[in-house]
């Protein structure tokens, strides 16, 4: 009888242990996890149900990749050889409050989905600076907790933001890259970069670290300090897309050896090959609703056969975090957007 | 005891599936677990997970066309009437199991509108494209998981509870021939 009660007591403790230890939080030893994050998020923005818990405001895009076959070379995915894509896309700003006021000086965010829903789809989410802010999951957790605004001043702690850049001089480094380009006059006028490097693998299984970016076609104006309204720069997207279609062309930076491709706060150095790959041209604007833009998850590892992710963590770190964020949007009802595309179609 | 040699063991094939799947099924959970939870290793803990879901749902379906094709070898008589009815509804609920959570799993991918890849195979979707619906299998995919831990370990406790304390030979109709006596004596 004891023996029959130890046998089962050392099984149940392995079988359950090890699904504990999986799942956390046990044994854990305060990693973070992606719940970690969404918590984070939700402390620093508020609970918005329905709603992604970063980059909450948007609208819903449409168009096409016209792709040159210039990248072909490179990697072998189908959406760089000679031929057009289907693109649904998403323009957005950073932080988890949907109703936020658009900034000119805050980062904006363009996620596109090449060939969404099919096979051989390529997903990413571009921000409009030159490197990203930081290099790891914990240096983006310990940034966004010390970006939360105080209660009194509505501004992040002097404090908090001085004590993490000194733990992370990479954070220091990358503030200061990004300060030096100030930013164009809204999104269509943005370049937006990947950020993160990815493996492009050709048809020989060679593969080459690459990064992207979107450089506008559009002529690129001033800085615009602020417009009519808390959505100006969605609205003047808006009006400029029902005008004209707006194009980019799709950059691929090709890494040397010495080029390090898991550290996404330091740019590669501006005498790297630019392949120019084709054409992203985006013709329609709507709301977020359902079944749009809205209900994608712009997950980085969402890649088609030919594209790679590289060793930087942020890389994993997103995807997972993405996926928590999600599910839980997902199986919450939506509030209404804030921008909504109809009102400015005058 | 005596009933070494009356011992009904289920035929060879069926018992190397069985252990089979219990590896791939704990490998399934804790690989699956730590993808729900970890931040690091996306791409190979995910290419793992759904290989050995595949396998697990390819696996699955040739068990059960065995088991409705040839019954299960008698039981020991330690194991009373209530019992068994027991034991074959666990039988049926793993098997439902084993089969709902690979599908559960490509489904809520499918329901996701991302490409489902078993190696270098590309699955066809097999929902439609909804988020909401993708939140509900999503959901689903950790209800089973947890109903799978659970069921696991009802199963063992009670095989071992027989094989050790009753000694009544319930492992040994799962187990190899060399292994056999260690549950039977």
């Amino acid at each position: 009888m004891l023996l029959g009660a130890a046998a089962i007591g050392g099984f149940l403790a392995l079988h359950l242990g090890s699904v504990a230890y999986a799942r956390g939080p046990v044994g854990s030893g305060g990693r973070l996890t992606p719940q970690s994050f969404i918590d984070a998020f939700q402390h620093v923005n508020g609970v918005h149900r329905g709603f992604r818990r970063n980059h909450a405001k948007g609208v819903s895009v449409t168009g096409y990749f016209e792709s040159n076959g210039n990248g072909a070379d490179l990697s072998r995915a189908a959406v760089l050889r000679p031929g057009r894509t289907k693109l649904v896309g998403r323009f957005s700003l950073p932080g988890g409050n949907p109703t936020v006021a658009d900034t000119a000086g805050a980062n904006r965010g363009l996620a596109l989905a090449f060939g969404y829903p099919g096979s051989g789809q390529w997903r990413t989410a571009m921000l409009n600076i030159p490197v990203f802010t930081v290099n790891s999951p914990q240096g983006f957790y310990d940034q966004l907790l010390a970006s939360k605004p105080a209660a009194d001043t509505g501004k992040p702690d002097p404090d908090a933001m001085t004590q993490f850049l000194a733990a992370h001089p990479e954070a220091a480094r990358a503030r200061d890259v990004i300060k030096a380009q100030p930013p164009t006059s809204g999104f269509a006028d943005s370049t937006y970069r990947g950020l993160n490097a990815f493996l492009f693998a050709d048809t020989a299984g060679n593969a080459t670290p690459v990064r992207w970016s979107l450089v506008p076609m559009q002529p690129i104006g001033t800085a615009a300090a602020s417009g009519a309204g808390p959505n100006w720069m969605f609205d003047d997207l808006i009006t400029a897309i029902r005008r004209n279609p707006l194009r980019w062309r799709l950059m691929l930076t090709v890494a040397e050896p010495q080029d390090d491709p898991t550290d996404a706060t330091v740019a590669w150095p501006p005498e790297r090959r630019v392949v120019d790959a084709g054409t992203v041209v985006l013709d329609a604007v709507e709301p977020e609703r359902r079944g749009n833009a809205r209900d994608i998850n712009f997950d980085p590892l969402v890649l088609p056969d030919g594209i790679e992710p590289s060793d930087d963590p942020l890389l994993s770190a997103r995807s997972a975090v993405y996926a928590a964020s999600f599910r839980r949007r997902a199986g919450e009802t939506s509030g209404t957007p804030a921008v909504e595309a109809g009102a400015v179609s005058r | 005891m005596t009933d070494e040699p009356t011992v009904n063991r289920y035929s060879p094939s069926v018992r190397v599936l069985h252990w089979l799947t219990a590896a791939l099924v704990f490998t399934a959970l804790i690989v699956g677990f730590a993808l729900a939870n970890a931040l690091a290793d996306r791409t190979v803990l995910l290419a793992v997970h759904t290989t050995i879901g595949a396998l697990i749902l390819v696996i699955t379906i040739i068990r059960i066309a065995n088991r409705v094709r040839r019954r299960a070898p008698a039981m020991p008589s330690t194991v009373g009437r209530w019992e068994r009815r027991v034991i074959l509804g666990s039988d049926v609920a793993f098997y439902a199991l084993l089969l709902a959570q690979p599908l559960l799993g490509w489904s809520m991918l499918s329901a996701a509108g991302v490409p489902v890849t078993v190696g270098p195979i590309a699955l066809p979707p097999i929902a439609p494209v909804d988020a909401g619906l993708y939140a509900l299998l999503r959901n689903g995919h950790s209800v089973l998981a947890y109903a799978l831990v659970a069921l696991i370990s009802a199963h063992v406790s009670a095989v071992l509870l027989h094989a050790v304390t009753l000694r009544d030979g319930m492992l040994a109709r799962m187990a190899a021939r060399r292994w056999s006596t260690v549950g039977s004596r």
